[in-house]
């Protein structure tokens, strides 16, 4: 065992992060760390790599007690995190990144001859071929991905760990990404993986180890590792599939309550966008990156200017200059990037559930109502199920699963007539992501119009009545929810033809 | 809780400097020294309050001693120079002060230059026009204006106290102060302004009209230093374009920090502020008063103390983040 962890705790404020926890990490073996958000994994990471200190347990190097007082350490001991978010800077080329912090130098002065050469074999370590001189902001993140293994290989590491490597990636990127992984094993380094990706985890792990709420609870080996069965040792229960989800909702919809007509976003002036979406109706929006999902939505809230086109709210046209515009229409936005734009993260949960009702609870729409906040907040955590439901909370510590039921219930409030969501479901665990699913659902049977982009198809397919799937920043097709496949959505979102049923639906 | 602290901690230095200089010198406590530390610390906490809504939208106003400048010598010399009468001279100089936050606001907003360009030009441009318009010379009212300087000149004796009077350009403050503190704290608008400091975007995600509420404080802050400016000029009667209110906005600046503003923006408190306001002229004084520090160190010592403070905040913070998550 290279890396031996034993009984690690870590409490923070109000929760119990990890109660006991034991990982053990061999050499040239994948480990897979799985678990819903919250559930501990990250905390137990940062332990690993130096980056926080644990309340209680021990940490063992090749069988020798070490504690990390610093990633420096960890580093030193040849544990090497690679963050969720990157960490490359994009002003510097791809050699200086690779030895930040270790470039060889001659009192002040780098040797970079020297630099090179060094930079260049980690980067065929990693399976690069890439000229260390060739700047980070040139490169895809998937390239920027593999530098970051350069660099972590770079300082000798035996022992890497890696958060979500994927989320970012394309799935070619990915592959390239698996590949790599799976000849460092084979050469001998110990990989701790952590992704909410269980096919990823079904390639490559060689162990699973399951987490739930800062526990252990059991670990898999390689032939037992099977979505369904880890799906369920992660969650605690049988999960209700969702597919079933809206099967009773019906295709008798209300009255049309949102309506586009030929909106032209600033990213694809040439297409006119034309979109209606009835009272109680789930449309999901499909497609993929870069289809124009993400632009569409921001300009039906206002976000973007429109180059043009007419929005109409329960059929009155609505002149639309910015979002608290559109909030005054009753369209609510929970937007892609929680932590930038969808959550003050710095202001506690009831803080930012209160936000965008703060007039409507306060006294002539001014003067602020304290009791009538802490009542709206407190009914909100509880109906969106926020956990831990102390509402006085930093928003910002909560998992991402809960920001986002934060994020969706900052909106619930208002009781929007049209409710837009961009990756309602990103980064989210298993758990977080049917009680979101339900949410929109309940949204939509009060009445609401309900307009969602995923990059998911099973969500696509779980939780709507009709996908609507773009390309190219126009509509390319409409599929009903019976005729709706993977395969179907695919041909539109690549821009091949509709499948004549669903052409008809298009009208 | 946190705010608490920060305001406990500087009004904890505020107590330990006004003990140490009592203790030091004999002149500190006299009802005179009093009631000149609470006119100045009243006309500098105005100004102050005005830089702390810049900072809490997470801006920054350089102009602040330049506004000063301008207002403080346009109103003597429209009114002694000009003969221009009083009920127009007053709103036309605090409606000039809110018309230079506009151009500042929008200027930030709309044409997105960074707030410290802005307003540093606006520290050059407005310094230059009010010694250009008063051709560089002295501009006072002559003994003149009683009426109109009584706004600041007029003392309340308090009975019993020998000679103690309450100025009131302390009732000035307090008003302002309290419309402040209404204003953020129990107002939609005031939430929104602190959010829209915190994180713009999602603010503006949240359906909050951002763009809005930075100009405004733009607006609040040069309205204020306007405003304070015409105080100041009331108080001292004459002023030289050249360097009348030179300072002024690093003091308001250092103010809004002291008292508990982040640059970063999202947080501040106005009581803070007041406090902070009060510590600077304390300072001022005690360098003043106490016969071995030379006055002509008094920078230094305010900007070591200043210093100290952030240091010590900093810790506290800390301290307290330790506490809470256990991390080194």
């Amino acid at each position: 065992m290279i890396l031996q962890a034993r009984n690690i705790v870590k409490r923070y404020p109000g929760v119990l992060a990890l109660d006991g926890v034991d990982l053990d990490v061999a050499a040239g073996e994948i480990v897979a760390v799985v678990g819903e958000n919250g559930a501990g994994k990250s905390t137990l990471m940062k332990i690993l790599a130096g980056d926080v200190a644990p309340d209680g347990g021990d940490l063992r190097v090749d069988g020798r007690a070490t504690r990390f007082g610093s990633p420096r350490d960890a580093i030193d001991a040849g544990v090497v995190l690679i963050h969720q978010e990157l960490s490359l800077a994009d002003n510097l080329d791809v050699g200086a990144n690779i030895l930040l912090g270790r470039e060889p130098r001659t009192g002040p002065f780098l040797r970079r001859a020297d630099a090179a050469v060094r930079a260049a074999a980690a980067l065929r370590a990693a399976g690069l071929d890439l000229d260390p001189s060739a700047s980070v902001a040139s490169l895809g993140m998937g390239t920027r991905q593999l530098v970051e293994i350069a660099k972590a290989l770079s300082t000798e590491a035996r022992v890497l760990i890696m958060d979500e490597p994927t989320s970012s990636l394309t799935a070619a990127e990915a592959d390239r990404l698996f590949e790599t992984i799976e000849r460092l094993r084979d050469e001998g380094t110990a990989i701790v993986y952590i992704s909410h990706r269980l096919g990823e985890i079904e390639r490559l792990a060689d162990r699973g180890v399951v987490l739930r709420d800062g526990r252990f609870v059991r670990s898999f080996e390689r032939d037992e590792i099977v979505r369904d069965r880890i799906v369920e040792s992660m969650v605690g229960r049988d999960l209700a599939v969702d597919a079933g989800l809206r099967a009773g909702a019906g295709s008798h919809h209300g009255e049309a309550r949102l309506e586009i007509r030929g909106l032209r976003t600033i990213r694809h002036p040439q297409h006119a966008v034309d979109l209606t979406i009835r009272s109680g109706e789930i449309v999901a929006l499909g497609g993929l990156v870069g289809a124009g999902r993400t632009e569409l939505l921001r300009a039906i809230f206002g976000i973007d200017r429109r180059v043009a086109g007419e929005i109409l709210v329960d059929g009155e046209s609505r002149r639309i200059r910015g979002p608290a515009d559109a909030a005054d229409a009753g369209i609510a936005l929970v937007p892609e990037d929680r932590k930038s734009d969808g959550l003050l993260l710095d202001e506690s949960i009831s803080e930012n559930l209160v936000l965008p009702g703060l007039a409507r609870t306060a006294a002539g729409g001014v003067i602020r109502r304290p009791r009538a906040e802490r009542g709206l907040a407190e009914s909100l955590v509880t109906r969106m199920g926020v956990r831990p439901a102390i509402h006085d909370l930093l928003a910002g510590g909560l998992s991402g699963g809960n920001q986002q039921k934060v994020a969706v219930g900052r909106w619930v409030g208002c009781d929007p007539i049209v409710f837009l969501l961009d990756e309602p479901t990103r980064g989210v665990d298993v758990g977080a992501k049917a009680e979101i699913h339900a949410l929109l659902d309940r949204i939509a049977r009060s009445g609401a119009a309900v307009l969602a982009a995923s990059s998911e198809m099973e969500e696509l397919l779980a939780v709507s009545d009709r996908v609507v799937v773009m390309h190219e920043g126009r509509i390319a097709g409409t599929l009903a929810r019976h005729d709706a496949s993977e395969s179907a959505i695919m041909r539109l979102a690549t821009g091949g033809p509709a499948a004549d049923v669903a052409r008809s639906e298009i009208s | 809780m946190k705010r608490a602290g920060k305001i406990l901690g500087v009004f904890g230095l505020l107590v330990a400097t006004c003990v140490a200089t009592s203790a030091l010198t004999p002149y500190f406590l006299t009802a005179y020294n009093i009631e000149n530390l609470l006119r100045r610390t009243s006309l500098f906490g105005v100004i102050s309050i005005g830089a702390a809504f810049v900072i809490i939208v997470g801006g920054i106003d350089l102009s602040i001693g330049s506004v000063v400048a301008l207002v403080g010598c346009l109103l003597p010399w429209l009114l002694v120079e000009h003969g221009v009468p009083i009920w127009f001279a007053v709103p036309g100089v605090l409606l000039l002060g809110l018309l230079l936050g506009l151009c500042h606001g929008l200027l930030v907003q709309r044409v997105r230059l960074q707030p410290f360009i802005v307003t540093l030009c606006g520290l050059l441009i407005y310094r230059g026009m009010a010694r250009g318009v008063t051709g560089d010379q002295t501009v006072g009212f002559q003994n003149g204006f009683k009426g109109l300087r009584s706004l600041v000149k007029t003392r309340f004796e308090v009975p019993g106290l020998d000679g103690f009077a309450i100025p009131s350009t302390l009732l000035i403050l307090v008003a302002i102060a309290t419309l402040a503190v209404i204003f953020l704290r129990f107002t939609v608008w005031g939430r929104h302004l602190l959010a829209t400091g915190r994180n713009a975007s999602a603010a503006r995600h949240g359906g909050v009209r951002t763009d809005r509420y930075v100009v405004l404080a733009y607006v609040i802050c040069a309205g204020l230093a306007g405003f304070g400016g015409m105080l100041f000029i009331l108080d001292v009667g004459s002023a030289q374009p050249a360097d009348f209110g030179n300072f002024y906005e690093l003091f308001a600046i250092a103010a809004a920090v002291l008292g508990g503003c982040s640059l970063r923006g999202g947080e501040g408190s106005v009581i803070g502020v007041i406090i902070g306001a009060a510590l600077m002229q304390v300072l001022q004084n005690a360098i003043t008063l106490i016969d071995w520090i030379p006055d002509n160190i008094q920078y230094a010592v305010i900007g070591a103390v200043i210093i100290a403070g952030a240091i010590s905040d900093e810790g506290f913070r800390r301290l307290l983040l330790r506490r809470r998550t256990g991390t080194p």
